[in-house]
């Protein structure tokens, strides 16, 4: 093992070997950063250069530089060219945050349990059990919403199951919040469980009886040291599913109908009939910077945490 | 009873546990079982019948969504795959890279935002460059968001690994084409393949994107599905949905098996 000839500075004649690994770092990361570049990055910066050009006749837009996408978050135009604030996109985004909040908070008051009970048994039952949470998330996402409308619409499973019961004929459970957050637990739920899994399987058992022996319950110990302990597992969590359900498109639309919008499907609707692309890329925008500051925040959190003892 | 005084129990989980499990499948368990409905109303049974399906397997635009879907998912595999086992060894292998940090942030970009962000994003910059061929647009769009999920099992493979039998490779003076052929490859292939079959099934589910990017004659499954619903549930519907359940539940076993035996390998 030539392990100066490995580490050898640039410049100086190397070992074949360490040359290879070092070509490779560049010709290697070249092709991901080539695609990435096109089809991520540069998009990101034209949808920056969008948001704050001018909104073309016929849909598209025009390179004239204007802060009309972003004033039409807050203010509505009227026929005489006058502001008038108006709550509506402000409720769409309020409602965004609310429902993926929500979302987030429900998956994890189902995951603990579930994670903890997996994580409690023998290791063939463990693997199989783990399997089966992530099965049902390779499903297509459309149609795990898609069930979630044949059992709540009308005529659908609930509302037959509650006729049969004495309920009265034809309720309908569609076409609201309710509905979209139900269809949102439903998709993210093995997001949640399987990192919150994998914090509680390397949590040390003696520290349970550890706090038995001190005289702490059952809740005691949860609240104290189990939920502390797999917090890197729950932020984990958190972030995966908080951060796709900020951008949800599929629920909404589906769920929710044409008047419970979140921005992921205000954003569609802006682009989808080539309506207002710039107001469109401005919503983005401002979905990105949600994003961005939520991701932040979880980071700055975390290094903080390790910095105190 | 031990279990009755041992602390780490909690009473109430298991059949908590396999509530959640009831949860988890019943939804797809209605849909499989409204597509043997003879009714065409899904609500009301009046006998199994298959006839769904064979009118299903008759829809010539069904399956020319599926040649589409295929075919996009069959491209955006391969390339996907190819970068993130390249970005993957330089990450990992590579000596002194310097943005080693940053290189592997912007693989893991698609998972840090928004789909629908990134959707509206590409679609503004292929109307800018005049890209209208729906195929092109969809190929590049699902080889760079189908990336990450190739490039997590690769990393995570590579990660795993000595360098002693590369290493034994070379002093036997074999190449390092030679070396990555008959040494590295095999020994990394469980990861590959199951980062190629995560990225196959990441793009075949896509509706955000497609249904943003797709043009008139390149409509994915998802998409076509997706205006089947807007069209009213019909029995059809859900003849065709089970057979994509099972597609992807057969896949996503496979992975995963093969995975597993990786990650046994390892130990």
């Amino acid at each position: 093992m030539s392990d100066t000839a490995l580490h050898a500075p640039a410049g100086t004649d190397r070992a074949p070997r360490a040359r290879f690994w070092h070509d490779l770092s560049f010709w290697g990361l070249l092709p991901s950063w080539l695609l990435m570049g096109f089809a991520l990055i540069l998009p990101i910066f034209i949808i920056a250069a969008v948001s704050l050009a001018t909104r073309g006749a016929h849909g598209g837009f025009a390179w004239d530089f204007n802060l009309a996408g972003y004033r039409q978050i807050l203010f509505n135009e009227g026929w005489t060219g006058e502001l008038e604030f108006t709550p509506q996109y402000l409720l769409i985004i309020a409602r965004t945050f609310a429902l993926a909040g929500a979302t987030t908070l429900i998956c994890l008051f189902f995951a603990v349990p579930v994670a903890y009970f997996i994580s409690r048994q023998p290791p063939g039952r463990k693997a199989i059990l783990v399997y089966l949470v992530t099965l049902p998330f390779w499903v297509s996402m459309i149609l795990r919403v898609y069930a979630w409308m044949i059992i709540l619409g009308k005529d659908g499973t609930l509302p037959r199951l509650l006729e049969t019961l004495g309920f009265p004929a034809g309720m309908s459970f569609m076409f609201n919040d309710g509905a979209t957050l139900t269809a949102m637990v439903y998709t993210a739920m093995p997001l949640m469980v399987l990192p919150v899994f994998a914090s509680i399987e390397k949590l040390d058992g003696t520290l349970i009886e550890a706090s038995h022996d001190l005289y702490g319950n059952r809740w005691v110990t949860l609240r104290r040291v189990i939920l502390p302990l797999t917090a890197p597992g729950i932020v984990a969590g958190a972030i995966l599913v908080f951060v796709p359900a900020l951008g949800a498109v599929l629920e909404p639309t589906l769920m929710g109908g044409g008047k419970q919008m979140m921005m992921g499907s205000l954003i569609q609707l802006q682009f989808g009939g080539g309506r207002n692309w710039p107001f469109g890329a401005a919503i983005a925008m401002a979905l990105m910077a949600l994003v961005m500051v939520f991701l932040i925040f979880t980071a700055l959190r975390a290094a903080r945490r390790e910095a105190l003892p | 009873m031990s279990t009755r005084h041992d602390v780490k129990h909690y009473p109430g989980l298991g059949p908590f546990t396999a509530l959640f499990f009831v949860y988890l499948y019943a939804p797809l368990a209605v849909i499989v079982v409204y597509s043997f409905n003879a009714n065409r109303v899904a609500g009301v049974w009046t006998g199994f019948s298959l006839q769904w399906y064979g009118s299903a397997l008759h829809n010539a635009a069904l399956m020319s969504a599926l040649e589409t879907s295929l075919i996009v998912a069959a491209i955006a595999t391969v390339v996907s795959t190819l970068i993130a086992l390249s970005a993957a060894l330089a990450i990992i292998r590579g000596k002194n890279v310097r943005f080693r940090k940053l290189s592997e942030t912007v693989v893991n970009l698609p998972l840090l935002l928004p789909e629908i962000v990134l959707a509206v994003a590409t679609l503004i910059l292929f109307s800018l460059i005049d890209v209208q061929n729906g195929m092109l647009r969809l190929t590049i769009a699902h080889s760079a968001f189908c990336t990450p999920f190739a490039f997590l099992p690769i990393r995570a493979r590579l990660q795993g690994m000595s360098l002693d039998l590369e290493e034994a490779s070379a002093d036997l003076y074999a190449d390092r084409w030679t070396t990555f052929r008959r040494v590295t490859l095999p020994l990394i292939f469980p990861g590959v393949f199951s980062g190629a079959m995560l990225a196959f099934l990441i793009s075949m589910d896509d509706f955000i994107t497609s249904n943003l990017l797709s043009t008139g004659g390149s409509t994915t499954l998802p998409v076509y599905i997706f205006s089947l619903i807007r069209a009213g549930t019909s029995p059809e519907l859900n003849a065709i949905a089970t057979l994509l359940i099972l597609a992807s539940l057969i896949l996503a076993t496979a992975a995963l098996l093969v995975a597993a035996r990786g990650v046994r390998d390892n130990a």
